[in-house]
């Protein structure tokens, strides 16, 4: 493991990863891959298209359970069979397709699964429709639409709706793909402001993207990927962007690639 | 949607309709927060009635032809808010004709031919029994359908195409074709007629009722808002709302109640009671029908069911976007196979007073009714993409569908030509609402 070396202290990470294999027909999308991440920290995954990052994440949220491969929480192993206990676990994940039911409102799909319930056993939609505007005012001031389905709404608008779906749960886990794929600059830096924001209460982000100026903003850590097998854990301090470029695509370390393939990426 | 999106993105107000024209009309709709289609569709129903009264001499807008109209669209509003359900979870029930008419069939036999030998003729629980068969029945044959459609992944169409040839032959089998008659004589109460209504004074009760409800939920509406501090509706909006709604409602109460019965049972009921024929004949409002009473409360049941319950909102989440309510959590397929559960038990329950109506039960029962019941679906705004549908819509949609079909039979046109002009309108009507879905996006 390349990522062993966290400093002193001994700390369990929030989140294991072992010798995780996934295949879908034959086809090994994700062979044999250990990653780690710590309370508070941000880990980059990156790697080029069909590398296999979405596959990897989607055995941690649940989405598509790992045919072989261990999975820890706090030094516990954990069974994660289907996006409800993936949630349990406190594992909240934000797609990039964003994963709303286009035909209903903010509250309705910030609590799809999880709906506040009134006494008589009934959705208590006013709870939620508040529950909904409280966070949406510390998110994204801005948002007035409580009452459109989300179909409605513009690009920015949704993308905070699935953030806000994500973070009201107490996340201790919080897997963004491509968070900010389809944003302007403003809303780029706002998702980057949150990222800080939610990083200091000591929430574990993973952080998936091919943009490697989000990643080298974000992230402690890169985990870099190909071909469905992991090329190595880096810390973003040690390694220069263009370093990271030849993990990504020639799929070698930093100590194996040479300064002459270094340029050659120019 | 792009392209609202982009040119007002977060300008636009809640409610979000903001188009220039019929700028006056548009807000005070958008303040009713009803709707817009629901407006629509009771504009066609007044002008459907008003047509048909012009071109009938006189005699649609009669409470004897209203109370008819009721009674005949009961079966398929009841059966119309159950494909509501499954239509907005992306499927389809083609087999709902059929299944009508084996449950029919079914609980015809158990009360006449099981029930009698075992507990006698006209047992007071015979009623109950049956209706209840027919209802585990339905239950039973909708959770069947629903499992292949859900767990063993066949299209709904085609597992409900299936349900459509075998339920029909099931209820020949079930008796040889041969007619099952006469139904228990509590039971036939269900199907309405002058004595299978609640009368002059239970109907006033339950239309004095029925505007309490309208307050309430208004009042409960305001003070769920202020709670919360979200925008409240205009008091006059409010106001408007609770005084039409009970008009309509007393209206429709005084229509039923001026709806007398027919003079052979009057002067049947006159002679059981020791009552002298008095000179101008006895007067003796019907009141609501009974299937009628029972349709407006599985449209309420169904209402809370889809609007306030988890089961409902889950249904919704499916339709619109089936990945994303399997990554919410959401068991999808158990909530589909209930979607089916639910239609059959709404069968169940519609199969009773069709039979009790017929005090009959043939084999060919409910025959194309699940066009009809399709039809009202989709006419009261239910997408056949998914997603969308009220139950208040489907109610509108089967009595719309019902009011064409009795007023062309008043005013004499052909059969053939009856089902070219409903086959008409349910494809305009269809037009229209994509039309206005495409300029709303």
């Amino acid at each position: 493991m390349t990522s062993a070396a966290e400093p002193a202290v001994e700390r369990v990470p929030r989140v294991e990863m072992r010798d995780i294999r996934v295949a879908y027909g034959g086809v090994h999308a994700v062979d044999g891959v250990t990653i780690d991440l710590y309370p508070g920290e941000v880990v980059g995954l990156v790697g080029g298209n069909g590398a296999g990052k979405s596959t990897l994440v989607k055995a941690l949220s649940g989405a598509h359970p790992p045919d072989s491969g261990q999975i820890l929480m706090d030094g516990r192993p954990v069974t994660i069979g289907n996006p409800r206990e993936a949630k349990a676990l406190g594992i909240e994940t934000i797609y990039q397709t964003l994963a709303l039911a286009e035909n209903v409102d903010a509250a309705a799909n910030m609590f799809l699964g999880r709906e506040l319930m009134t006494r008589f056993g009934s959705l208590d939609d006013s709870a939620m429709e508040d529950a909904t505007r409280k966070v949406m005012k510390r998110l994204n001031p801005k948002f007035k639409r409580f009452k459109s389905p989300v179909a409605y709404l513009s690009g920015g608008q949704r993308q905070s709706v699935a953030i806000a779906r994500a973070v009201h749960f107490n996340a201790h886990v919080l897997i963004m793909d491509e968070p900010t794929a389809a944003l302007g600059p403003a809303e780029t830096a706002q998702v980057t402001d949150l990222i800080a924001q939610l990083k200091s209460e000591g929430i574990g982000i993973l952080l998936i993207s091919h943009d490697i100026h989000d990643v080298f903003d974000l992230a402690d850590r890169i985990s870099v990927m190909l071909t469905g097998k992991l090329v190595g854990t880096v810390k973003k301090q040690d390694v220069s962007m263009d370093e990271v470029l030849a993990m990504i695509i020639m799929g070698k370390l930093l100590n194996e690639v040479t300064q002459k393939e270094l340029a050659g990426l120019h | 949607m792009a392209e609202a999106s982009t040119t007002a993105p977060d300008l636009v107000g809640e409610g979000g309709a903001r188009e220039g024209g019929t700028r006056s009309l548009r807000s005070v709709v958008t303040a009713t927060e009803i709707d817009f289609r629901l407006i629509g569709l009771f504009a066609a129903l007044v002008i459907i009635w008003v047509t048909f009264h012009v071109m009938s001499d006189g005699t649609f807008l009669t409470p004897r032809n209203l109370w008819n109209l009721s009674v005949q669209t009961a079966t398929v509003a009841i059966m119309a808010t159950g494909m509501v359900l499954v239509i907005v979870s992306r499927n389809i029930d083609l087999s709902v004709g059929s299944m009508l008419g084996l449950i029919g069939v079914a609980i015809a036999l158990i009360q006449a031919e099981i029930l009698p030998p075992i507990i006698g003729f006209d047992n007071p629980l015979t009623w109950m029994i049956a209706l209840g068969a027919g209802v585990a029945l339905g239950a039973f044959l909708g959770a069947f359908q629903g499992f292949i459609v859900a767990y063993v992944g066949v299209p709904a169409f085609l597992v409900t195409l299936g349900g459509l040839l075998v339920w029909r032959g099931a209820a020949w089998a079930l008796n040889s074709g041969q007619t099952v008659a006469p139904m228990d004589s509590t039971f036939q109460l269900l199907g309405g007629g002058a004595r299978g209504s609640v009368g002059e004074i239970v109907s006033w009760i339950i239309g004095g009722l029925a505007c309490l409800g309208i307050l309430a939920l208004l009042i409960n509406n305001r003070r769920q808002r202020r709670k919360f501090g979200f925008p409240l509706r205009p008091t006059w909006v409010d106001a408007g709302l609770g005084v039409i709604g009970s008009v309509v409602v007393l209206g429709a109460i005084w229509v039923a109640n001026s709806y007398f019965w027919p003079e052979g049972l009057a002067r049947q009921y006159a002679a059981d009671n020791g009552i002298e024929w008095p000179v101008g004949g006895l007067q003796i409002p019907t009141g609501i029908a009974n299937p009628v009473l029972l349709a407006i409360g599985v449209a309420i049941v169904m209402t809370l069911i889809a609007t306030r319950r988890r089961f409902g909102r889950y249904v919704f989440a499916i339709g619109g976007n089936p990945e994303a309510a399997e990554l919410g959590g959401i068991n999808t397929r158990w909530t589909i196979l209930k979607a089916f559960m639910v239609m059959g038990v709404l069968v169940g329950i519609a199969a009773a007073v069709s039979t009790a109506r017929l005090n009959a039960a043939t084999s060919g029962l409910g025959t194309l009714s699940e066009l009809y019941v399709i039809a009202a679906a989709v006419i009261g705004g239910t997408s056949l993409a998914g997603g969308i549908g009220t139950i208040p819509g489907a109610v509108l949609g089967a009595l719309v569908m019902q009011s064409l079909q009795s007023g062309m039979v008043l005013i004499g046109v052909d059969a053939p030509l009856q089902d070219i002009v409903v086959g008409i309108v349910l494809v305009a009507a269809v037009a229209l609402d994509t039309i206005y879905r495409r300029r709303l996006a």
